[in-house]
């Protein structure tokens, strides 16, 4: 069988154009075909950059040939619509971002580039990452790579299921809440939220400023930690940027993991989780085990605040992150007599369904007299949650836990019910709530094929262990991965 | 009518707290590197930040800190080890993020007072804080359409909030000077109300004499200078008082100032009817200062106002109302300072800056600098009168052709021949021709009609091109007359 140059791993790429046995032209051209055949199906991506990425490719493979060429030189990536990205106009999935065309480049996404990254494509996501499933996008959802019925997950749900489709060879996502793990989880591959601060977020379009933090998707976990390498580290932009240094990723993945404390928290192991994730995710400890890791119970006793407490502070914060959309400066504008209606016609036209909830739901957080009942409180609870977490690390190097409670669901099946969706995420927000990494890693596979994911969660700036156990697991070769059915 | 309302104000007492906003005169704005300077086309010094672009993030500017912190230690507060930037949330165009960062409730300084002098009263007047905050652009409304400007869209401001401790509206003004003066002198501010870099909204309540609690205060915006604020609260207070002798209520709201029929007009409610919904801002961490950098702030603190006052009444014997004309402007002072140290008497020098050199500096608007000579050509004319070379008379005229020509003092003296006569001889022979012409006046001065002394005197000067030195006239006169 001819392998595509589109599916290979970065690592393999990476060896074939080091060996000229590959140009980058010819891996983004296999690409670009690949694109071109399948997503008017699968809807991974907003706006396809074709010409931009062919000469971008041209000039990687110049570089190369002077021997100047890093780890990502002339790879093909994606990147989630909310990255600003110099010249190529940036939706964040909203008409409210209307013809809005970036003149600078997201920190991350100027890293790239001067790795000599190929940037193929801005990808789908859940309008301004407010969502689990990418069926709140002006552009309308992606499908599953697995099942075109099904949802991809949320919000970078466009990254993830280019990933899983060969589309690219990887891809920036954003996470608040799960927005990588759990479309990860759901498409099959690979995905990292790095801890808060290790990752500038400067030129991202904010969601939730507290929460936000940028990663990357990849087939396999060392393509994974190689993209992070390329992006983790201090911004002067970004003055909630942490200034230590950045470890060498790739290096902590040794394969070995002998004597890792492998925390399982008793709270994350519910009723109504799917039984192939239950089956699932225990099947990979005794994995974790088998490899010489030492599982350890756990508790984190704060869980069930916790979605609760994101949605009151992701929202609160959300309120204010998305008051700049007034049809002043840029973006949509729908003419009005005045300034109070310019706003409500322009922002009442520009938004979606859900980011209106949320910016209604935080406005109200915030408003006199209902600070401290929700907002305050939530600090208070964020609080006792990062300390749970805290205390839990004392007696293990890493938590699993799955990412998600079920598997893809079906387009259309949540959208009406928000409850159900936000509980989606009910394994992976308080991740978030505590600032610390998580990687989701595929673990298996239901009974319709769809994928499962495990969580690994780390201790602050715990990136490496993490990384070091998920790439142990993937070697073992426990789980066999299936190719999508497109 | 008026005099019944006079009559009534004496039965209340004034309460007012004043809000003041100045802009930090630092290089850049406070998120930004974007220039913070007046005068700039129209979104000249504008970026993605300060124009907020989606995905931007705010990057404090240590310089502003270190300002706030110059005026805050100046103004005696205590400088908060841990501050924290807020959200302060509402909806403008000239408000492009749809909110201002600024600080609430952890500011970055916090009480100290500031001390006034008030109809002839030294008084405290406290303040409940200083903290940070960031400037919003400015609407343009021209033919019919509606611009914004967003040149001072994040320029650095300081928002210094008193407590209800002025009476008056003349201690309000005396403590926008000493505020003034004070953010003169530490560098933090231009502090210019005509180039709105100083703002100032007021809290006007009205209580009856000997009654402790507050009355229903209203607030007054839009005042940007210190004639209008003192005009404001009279007006207002005045309008209080009316209101309550009526039998009626004040409404707690917010008063426009109006400079051109001099009254204050309710706003719409729509115009501030906001719910704030503050938060801690998450793109900044909390603002640390430590003891040390306060401490090398506090020592690199220039001589205050205050202080120098004291120094002038003090050490140089001046009236506590020179002091405070001269120490308003820290380069009035030290221009003072500079003339007085080459002079037998400080008066001379103090009397000469504020009557001759402010009234030059306000004449020609320029700054002092440009407008008067150097301290030291200044203190060299001044030495010629207390040395009786030339006479006060003389010195101004020769004052004003140094300003005018910016020639040394004893060149334009000598160009002008303006030494006084001090040589008796001359003089005495210029008497004797008076008395001599003058035969009859003579009779009846010394018949007892000392009136007529002045007139001698006049005719002497008079014949000595006004150049005699007055003291040895009147002694040589007086002798000749007498004898």
């Amino acid at each position: 069988m001819i392998v595509e140059p589109c599916s290979l791993t970065i690592a393999e790429a990476r060896e074939l154009l080091d060996r000229r046995e590959l140009s980058a032209v010819e891996l983004t051209r296999s690409c670009l075909d690949r694109i071109a055949a399948h997503d008017g199906r699968l809807n991974a991506f907003i706006t396809v950059c074709r010409e931009a990425a062919l000469a971008q490719a041209a000039e990687a493979d110049a570089r190369m040939v002077g021997g100047a060429g890093g780890p990502l030189c002339g790879i093909p990536l994606a990147l989630k619509d909310i990255f600003l990205t110099r010249g190529v106009r940036t939706t964040c999935a909203s008409r409210i971002l209307d013809g809005f065309v970036p003149p600078f480049d997201a920190t991350v996404v100027a890293k790239l580039r001067a790795a000599g990254a190929v940037f193929l494509s801005k990808a789908n996501l859940d309008e301004f990452a407010m969502g689990s499933s990418t069926e709140n996008s002006a552009f309308g959802p992606t499908r599953n790579p697995y099942d075109l019925d099904r949802v991809a997950g949320g919000s970078s749900g466009g990254s993830a299921a280019a990933v899983a489709a060969n589309q690219c060879l990887g891809a920036l996502g954003t996470d608040t809440g799960g927005s990588i793990r759990e479309p990860a989880s759901f498409c099959g591959v690979v995905g990292i939220k790095p801890t808060y601060s290790r990752v500038s977020r400067y030129g991202v379009i904010a969601y939730a400023s507290s929460l936000d933090q940028v990663g990357p998707f990849a087939r396999t976990v060392r393509d994974c930690a190689v993209l992070l390498q390329a992006i983790a580290g201090v911004d002067p932009r970004d003055a909630t940027c942490a200034a230590r240094p950045v470890p060498d990723y790739a290096g902590a993945l040794t394969g070995e993991i002998k004597g890792l404390r492998i925390g399982v928290p008793r709270e994350y192991f519910i009723e109504g989780m799917a039984p192939a994730v239950d089956g699932a995710v225990r099947a990979a400890l005794r994995q974790f085990e088998a490899l010489g890791g030492r599982l350890e119970e756990v508790s984190l006793p704060h869980t069930e605040y916790a979605v609760a407490t994101y949605y009151v502070l992701a929202t609160a914060e959300a309120s204010a992150n998305l008051a700049r959309y007034d049809g002043i400066r840029y973006g949509l504008r729908v003419a009005a007599d005045n300034n109070i209606e310019l706003y409500e016609r322009t922002r009442g036209a520009g938004f979606g369904a859900e980011v209106k909830r949320r910016i209604m739901l935080g406005t109200f957080a915030l408003s006199a007299g209902y600070y401290d009942a929700y907002y305050l409180k939530a600090q208070k609870v964020r609080t006792l949650i990062r300390r749970d977490f805290a205390r839990a690390f004392e007696r293990c190097d890493v938590i699993a836990t799955p990412v998600a409670p079920t598997t893809a669901f079906a387009i259309g099946e949540k959208i009406a019910d928000p409850l159900q969706m936000y509980l989606s995420d009910i394994f992976t927000i308080s991740v978030n709530l505590a600032g610390l990494p998580g990687i989701s890693v595929p673990c298996g596979y239901d009974d319709r094929g769809l994928p499962i994911g495990l969580q690994l969660i780390g201790a602050p700036f715990a990136e490496e262990t993490i990384l070091r156990a998920a790439d142990a697991y993937e070697r073992s070769g426990a789980t066999v991965r299936r190719p999508p059915i497109i | 009518m008026a005099s019944e309302t006079a009559m009534a104000a004496e039965n209340y007492e004034a309460v007012i707290g004043l809000e003041v906003h100045a802009h930090l005169a630092t290089q850049s704005k406070l998120f930004c590197g974007c220039a913070n300077s007046f005068g700039a086309g129209p979104n000249e010094n504008v970026c993605p930040v300060c124009m907020a672009m989606p995905g931007v993030l705010p990057v404090l500017n240590r310089d502003a800190v270190e300002l706030a912190i110059r005026m805050g230690l100046a103004a005696h507060c205590a400088i908060a080890r841990e501050s924290i930037f807020a959200r302060k949330s509402y909806f403008y165009p000239d408000l492009p993020k749809g909110y201002q960062i600024s600080m609430y409730e952890r500011p970055l300084c916090v009480g100290g007072y500031v001390e006034i002098e008030a109809n002839g009263e030294r008084r405290r007047i406290r303040l409940v804080r200083i903290h940070m905050e960031e400037d919003a652009g400015k609407n343009i409304h021209e033919d019919g359409t509606s611009l914004v400007d967003f040149n001072r869209s994040g320029v650095p401001l300081v928002e210094i909030v008193s407590e209800p401790d002025i009476r008056s509206a003349a201690e309000a003004a005396a403590y926008l000077r000493e505020l003034r003066a004070l953010l003169r002198y530490t560098g933090a501010s231009e502090a210019r109300m005509e180039e709105g870099n100083l703002r100032c909204d007021v809290n006007v309540s009205v209580r009856p004499r000997g009654v402790e609690q507050f009355g229903t205060k209203t607030e007054i915006k839009n005042l940007n200078s210190i004639r209008f604020v003192e005009k404001a609260i009279a007006h207002e207070v005045a309008r209080q008082i009316d209101i309550l002798e009526a039998g009626g209520r004040i409404m707690q709201e917010t008063h426009l100032w109006d400079p051109v029929r001099e009254e204050t007009r309710p706003m719409r409610s729509k115009e501030f009817a906001n719910d704030y919904r503050y938060f801690p801002e998450p793109d900044l961490p909390p603002l640390r200062v430590t003891p040390e950098w306060i401490e090398s702030i506090r020592v690199a603190l220039p001589e205050l106002p205050a202080a120098r006052r004291e120094r002038y009444v003090n050490a140089l014997g001046l009236s506590r109302y020179e002091a405070a004309i001269l120490t308003e402007e820290r380069e009035v002072g030290d221009y003072f300072e500079s003339v007085a140290a080459g002079l037998r008497n400080a008066k001379t020098a103090a009397n000469w800056v504020m009557t001759e050199v402010l009234r030059v500096v306000n004449e020609t608007g320029k700054p002092l600098a440009h407008a008067v000579p150097s301290a030291r050509e200044t203190g060299a004319l001044l030495a010629m009168v207390e040395d009786g070379a030339i006479s006060l008379n003389a010195a101004k005229t020769a004052f004003m052709a140094m300003c005018q020509s910016g020639k040394p003092a004893a060149t334009i003296v000598r160009e002008l021949g303006l030494a006084q006569v001090s040589d008796e001889a001359a003089i005495a022979e210029a008497c004797d021709q008076i008395i001599e012409t003058h035969l009859r006046k003579v009779g009846e001065y010394r018949a007892g009609r000392d009136k007529l002394f002045g007139f001698f005197v006049g005719a002497v000067m008079k014949a000595m091109g006004g150049r005699a030195n007055p003291r040895l006239v009147n002694e040589i006169l007086k002798r000749k007359l007498d004898q």
